[in-house]
C-alpha cells in the first residue's frame, strides 16, 4: 500500500515515514498532485502553529485538490494535521481549516500546557500527546478521547474516509504502531471494495 | 489521565552505549539499537541519548546512532551533549530525534532557545540544567559540570521557560552518582515557578527514590540503577503505581 505524506514544510515527517515503513507501507513524501493521486491513501502530518500551517498548505496550491481527495481515498491527519481537518481554529488569529470534519480548534483550558506525555485513550492504552489546542466537535465524530486536567481531549476523530489523530501514533510505541496498522488494514479494505 | 514518565538515559561514545551496562539477554551489550529495544519492551516512556564522544567525527556517528534507533523504536527520543548550533539541532531532528537537550549552548546564547523553539517548536527543545547547592543557593553549571556560572537555578528556569523551552531536565550535581535520592528541594522550588514539564535526574538509588521525585515532578531520568540491573523499568513502575502515581504499562504486543 502506497501512502502519500504531504510535504508542506511543517515539522518532521521522517518519523511518520519510518513508522509507516515499519508496518509495511510504501511511503512517498510529496506535494506533487500526480503522486498524491497515485497513492492509496494520504497522510497530513504537522507540528507547529495552525495559521502558519494553513498558509504553507495554501502555498502548495493543493488545498482544493486535497479537499476533493479526502472524499475519494482514506485521509489521515496527525497532530496539527488532525487539527487542520476542522473548519477553523482560534490559534493566533482566527483561521479557516480544510473543513473536512465539522468543528473548531480551540486552546485548552488546563492551567498547565502543553498537554505533553502519555495519556490513555481506547481500551485504556496510552499514547503520546504534545499539544495545547484541541478539537471541539460533535460526539458523533469522536472515536476516542483522553482526559487532561478535567477536560475532554478528542484523540481520534473520524468522518467518512477522513481520520484524525491528535497524538503521535508514530511515537506511541507498539500500541501506536498497532493503530497505524488498523488504519492501514481499513485502507486496504477500502481499496478492495473500490476495485 | 496523564502518566508520569520513566526515562532511561544512555551514554553514547563513538557510536556505542558505554558505562556499565549489564544485560546478559542482549547479544551485543554496547549496541544502541538493542539496548533501546530492550528498554522500550520493558516499558520505558522515552529514551535519552547523551553523546559523550569528544572527537570531531562525533556528529556523524551520533546521527547514525539516532537514525538506526529511530527505525526500530517508536517512542520519543531525546539527544543531548555537544550541540552547538541550530544546524546541529536540525540534523538530529532529521535523523530521527524527537527532542534535543541543550545545556551549555543555552547558557551561552539564551536567544538560541527562542530561535530553536520558533523554528522547530517548543516541544522538541529540552533545556538541561545542572545544579549545585553551595553557599546557600542553587547555582547552574555548564560544560558537563565543570564550569560554575553566576546563574541561580530558579531564575534560569523561569528565563528558559519564557524563552520557549518545552521541558526542563534538572540534574542535581550534589546527588548525582550517590544513589541516596533526588534533590527534592530544588525540584519543588522549580515546580513552583515553571509550568512546563520537569524531568528529575541525579541520585536515584531505588524505586522509592523515584516515587519521591514523581510525587513532585513529571518524569524521572534513570541511568545506573537500570544499567546495573539493580531494578527494571517495569519494577519501578509497579512501585510507583502502589503509591498511586499514574504510570503507563506496555500491554499490546504486535503479532
Amino acid at each position: 500500500m502506497k501512502v502519500a505524506v504531504i510535504d508542506y514544510g511543517m515539522g518532521n515527517v521522517f518519523n511518520v515515514e519510518r513508522a509507516l515503513q515499519a508496518i509495511g507501507c510504501y511511503v512517498v513524501i510529496t506535494n506533487d498532485a500526480r503522486q498524491i493521486e497515485e497513492a492509496d491513501a494520504i497522510l497530513l502530518p504537522g507540528v507547529g502553529a495552525f495559521p502558519q500551517a494553513m498558509q504553507s498548505l495554501e502555498q502548495t496550491g493543493l488545498i482544493p485538490f486535497l479537499q476533493r481527495m479526502a472524499t475519494e481515498k482514506p485521509f489521515l491527519g496527525i497532530c496539527l494535521g488532525m487539527q487542520l481537518l476542522f473548519d477553523s481554529s482560534t490559534e493566533g488569529m482566527p483561521t479557516k481549516g480544510l473543513g473536512l470534519i465539522p468543528g473548531t480548534v480551540e486552546r485548552m483550558r488546563a492551567k498547565r500546557l502543553p498537554h505533553v506525555g502519555w495519556n490513555s485513550i481506547l481500551r485504556d492504552e496510552d499514547v503520546y500527546f504534545v499539544h495545547s489546542y484541541h478539537a471541539v466537535t460533535d460526539d458523533e465524530y469522536i472515536v476516542a478521547a483522553a482526559e487532561y486536567m478535567g477536560e475532554k481531549v478528542p484523540a481520534i476523530v473520524q468522518k467518512g474516509l477522513v481520520t484524525g489523530m491528535q497524538f503521535h501514533p508514530e511515537k506511541s510505541g507498539t500500541f501506536g504502531l498497532s493503530l497505524l496498522q488498523e488504519w492501514k488494514e481499513a485502507v486496504e479494505r477500502e481499496i478492495t471494495t473500490r476495485h | 489521565m496523564l502518566k508520569r514518565r520513566i526515562i532511561p538515559c544512555l551514554d553514547v561514545k563513538e557510536g556505542r552505549v558505554v558505562k556499565g551496562i549489564e544485560f546478559v539477554q542482549l547479544r551485543d551489550i554496547g549496541d544502541p539499537v538493542e539496548i533501546a529495544k530492550y528498554y522500550d519492551e520493558s516499558g520505558a516512556d522515552e529514551l535519552v541519548f547523551l553523546d559523550i564522544t569528544a572527537s570531531t567525527e562525533r556528529r556523524q556517528t551520533m546521527l547514525d546512532v539516532v537514525s538506526a534507533v529511530a527505525r526500530k523504536v517508536f517512542i520519543p527520543l531525546t539527544v543531548g551533549g555537544g550541540i552547538r548550533s541550530l544546524e546541529d539541532i536540525s540534523s538530529l531532528l532529521k535523523a530521527g530525534a524527537d527532542k534535543v537537550s541543550l545545556n551549555t549552548l543555552a547558557v551561552e546564547s539564551p536567544s538560541l532557545i527562542r530561535e530553536a523553539a520558533d523554528r522547530f517548536g517548543s516541544q522538541c527543545i529540552v533545556v538541561a540544567i545542572d545544579v549545585k547547592f553551595e553557599d546557600g543557593a542553587y547555582y547552574v553549571y555548564t560544560y558537563g559540570g565543570k564550569q560554575k556560572t553566576e546563574l541561580l537555578a530558579v531564575e534560569w528556569a523561569k528565563q528558559v521557560a519564557a524563552l520557549g523551552a518545552g521541558e526542563l531536565l534538572v540534574t542535581s550535581m550534589n546527588q548525582d552518582g550517590k544513589q541516596n535520592g533526588y534533590d527534592l528541594t530544588i525540584l519543588e522550588q522549580l515546580r513552583e515557578v515553571v509550568d512546563i514539564p520537569i524531568i528529575a535526574s541525579g541520585g536515584a538509588g531505588n524505586a522509592e527514590h523515584v516515587v519521591e521525585a514523581l510525587e513532585k515532578v513529571d518524569a524521572a531520568l534513570l541511568a545506573s540503577i537500570l544499567h546495573d540491573r539493580k531494578t527494571t523499568v517495569e519494577e519501578v513502575k509497579h512501585v510507583c503505581t502502589s503509591h498511586n502515581l499514574p504510570m503507563r504499562f506496555v500491554s499490546t504486543k504486535m503479532n
